[in-house]
């Protein structure tokens, strides 16, 4: 399939690892108890020392304890549970919530959602970076707050927060912090010892892991209430049947990640987005030069529409996706382009290119190649632009 | 295949044979000079645009040549390309008869969350038509103006700011229609940076009315 496809929607979801997957084996076809049969026989005490295994790799890539890293089906989960699970769990003390509005949806519709159900929720403005606006955390907290959710890197332009000065704010106030770290965890370090954030959403598949499988770091003595009845599994937190392949392959995943590697991505989308800056007329960087996750580039191309840009892409063996409301579901232009000042146009022009374990330099070539000339044959069909 | 050349899209769904066809190939592309109508539907800000201009025979009243120019997406383009191979040699009677169910038809289907991407394509040669005739003299029944015609006629206008027209946005205020002249009044700051897109949009679509001789359109100050 390499030979075919340039493929660099990674921030989407990745390719998994093969060792990922040697990882994981032992446990569908040898280990296979569930590790709650640890007190009754051998193979359950194997299965739970997997699964602490696990643990102990990811939560000490936060510098966290292993006590305070519980596992979900995924960041979705993990995000609903942090917001739900500290709003309900804590409605005697408050009823306010502080999210971003360039949240990714599992924060953003679950903090709509609660909203509806009469929790008050504010939605902080950015800057036409993405930076959260600091002033506007502070003016927001009040006694009636209970969190605030401030993604570590953003989901479609990389922006990567300023997440001690967000968390210290929190603490000086006395309220809890979140973050959404499914776009940063192991590109971008965060350490909970320096850091004072309270809860963290961490994903497996994007970061070559397998699907169906996330973590929520909770700091210990965090009040949250579980939000799924059944077994006693996680801590109380999450009830259900532990995923201990899914676990022991995400460890794998963040095993595998390096800083060379971290390297090598941020090397291959500087050359994408200064070649592209170089090659192509009016085309606009969305998010920050400096500080962005290291896989992430996401430019505007103007005069052409996105969804025409990644169609002609993918014919061309190349895929990527685009902000613009052609290509979504609802037909809503970007919340994340528009959130950070853009108007519409920027947003329908917008192209993510998102790289992986898997892509090289030649990959850089050819899409920078691509893009140049399907944007460039778009603009010839286009009304705007151009002399008139 | 290699990386980077263009291949023939072995996506089946959600878009037909034809769609892509004429997606990456489109027929009459471009924009005619001096045309005899002309029209521009949607705006980059609701993500479709279609500018399409047409030459008509004045004594066949037979469209000659037609051509079309698209921000849009893959429907969009195709629909452009289809209705005008549609309309090109068919009278301005005949041509106003095709429908969007028949250029949806003659692509072999669109996704129907797609449908306002290609029916804006279709409004954009019925706009032209209608331009010819007023431009012309064709309007046989003449209407007179009023606030109700205006109105419609500004649902082609778009809200820059949110991608919907301008009436359904509540951008307009106030239509006030009385001795051939229209008086509007805009809920967008004068010095608005889409102030005069949106001045220039309502003036396109109003000034051909027959009975109307002088616009103000007037913005908040």
């Amino acid at each position: 399939m390499k030979e075919n496809l340039v493929y660099l929607d990674n921030s989407a979801s990745t390719r998994m690892d093969e060792r990922v997957l040697e990882a994981m084996k032992p446990y569908f076809f040898d280990t296979y108890a569930v590790a709650t049969s640890e007190f009754a026989y051998t193979m359950g005490i194997e299965a739970k020392e997997g699964l602490e295994a696990a643990r102990e790799i990811i939560s000490s890539t936060l510098k966290a304890s292993s006590e305070e890293l519980i596992f979900t089906s995924g960041s979705t989960e993990s995000s609903n549970l942090a917001l739900k699970g500290v709003s309900r769990g804590n409605e005697d003390e408050g009823n306010h919530i502080i999210v971003s509005k360039i949240e990714d949806f599992p924060i953003l519709n679950t903090a709509k959602a609660l909203e509806r159900k009469g929790f008050e929720v504010t939605y902080l403005e950015v800057d036409e970076e993405g930076f959260v606006n600091l002033e506007h955390l502070k003016d927001s907290i009040d006694d009636e707050t209970l969190i605030v959710s401030v993604q570590h890197a953003n989901q479609e332009i990389g922006t990567v927060q300023e997440i001690e000065a967000i968390a210290d704010i929190c603490k000086d106030e006395n309220v809890l912090f979140h973050t959404d770290a499914t776009h940063s965890f192991t590109r971008i370090p965060l350490d909970v010892k320096d850091i004072p954030v309270d809860l963290v959403t961490l994903s497996g598949h994007t970061i070559h892991g397998p699907r169906g499988i996330g973590g929520l770091f909770v700091r210990e003595g965090t009040s949250i209430e579980k939000q799924m009845d059944g077994g006693f599994q996680e801590k109380n937190l999450r009830a259900g049947v532990e995923n201990i392949p899914g676990a022991v392959g995400f460890a794998k995943a963040v095993e595998l990640v390096n800083s060379e590697e971290n390297e090598r991505l941020k090397k291959m989308r500087n050359d994408l987005i200064e070649n592209l800056l170089e090659e192509v007329s009016h085309v606009t960087l969305n998010g920050s030069r400096k500080e962005r996750t290291p896989q992430n580039a996401n430019l505007t191309f103007h005069y052409v529409e996105g969804e025409s840009i990644t169609l002609h892409l993918d014919m061309r063996g190349i895929a990527v996706s685009t902000g613009s409301a052609c290509f979504s579901r609802s037909l809503e232009a970007s919340h994340v382009i528009t959130g950070i000042g853009g108007d519409h146009e920027r947003a329908h022009g917008s192209v993510r290119f998102t790289f992986g374990r898997y892509n090289d330099q030649e990959d850089v070539n050819v899409t920078v190649k691509a893009v140049s000339e399907v944007v460039e044959n778009l603009r010839e069909i286009s009304p705007l632009g151009g002399e008139e | 295949m290699m990386p980077g050349e263009e291949n023939e899209s072995k996506m089946s769904a959600p878009y037909s044979d034809k769609v892509i066809e004429l997606f990456k190939n489109p027929k009459n592309v471009g924009i005619i000079k001096d045309p005899d109508g002309k029209a521009k539907e949607g705006s980059p800000a609701c993500g479709d645009m279609v500018v399409l201009t047409l030459k008509v025979d004045e004594n066949t009243d037979e469209i000659t040549d037609i051509k079309f120019k698209s921000y849009g997406c893959a429907s969009n383009i195709a629909t452009g390309s289809i209705i005008t191979e549609m309309a090109k040699g068919k009278t301005i009677e005949e041509a106003k008869e095709i429908t969007w169910q028949e250029a949806s038809e003659e692509l072999g289907g669109l996704p129907s969350i797609k449908t306002h991407c290609s029916v804006l394509a279709v409004d954009s040669l019925k706009e032209a038509i209608r331009d010819y005739e007023e431009r012309h003299g064709k309007v046989e029944e003449r209407v007179p103006t009023d606030e109700g015609v205006v109105r419609e006629r500004l649902k082609h206008v778009m809200n820059p700011l949110t991608g919907i027209d301008v009436v359904r946005t509540d951008l307009i205020k106030d239509i006030e229609v009385a001795g051939g002249t229209v008086k509007i009044k805009v809920d967008l700051d004068e010095d608005h940076q889409f102030a005069s897109a949106v001045r220039n949009d309502i003036e396109e679509k109003i000034e051909t009315l027959w009975d109307i001789d002088e616009i103000i359109i007037n913005f908040k100050r």
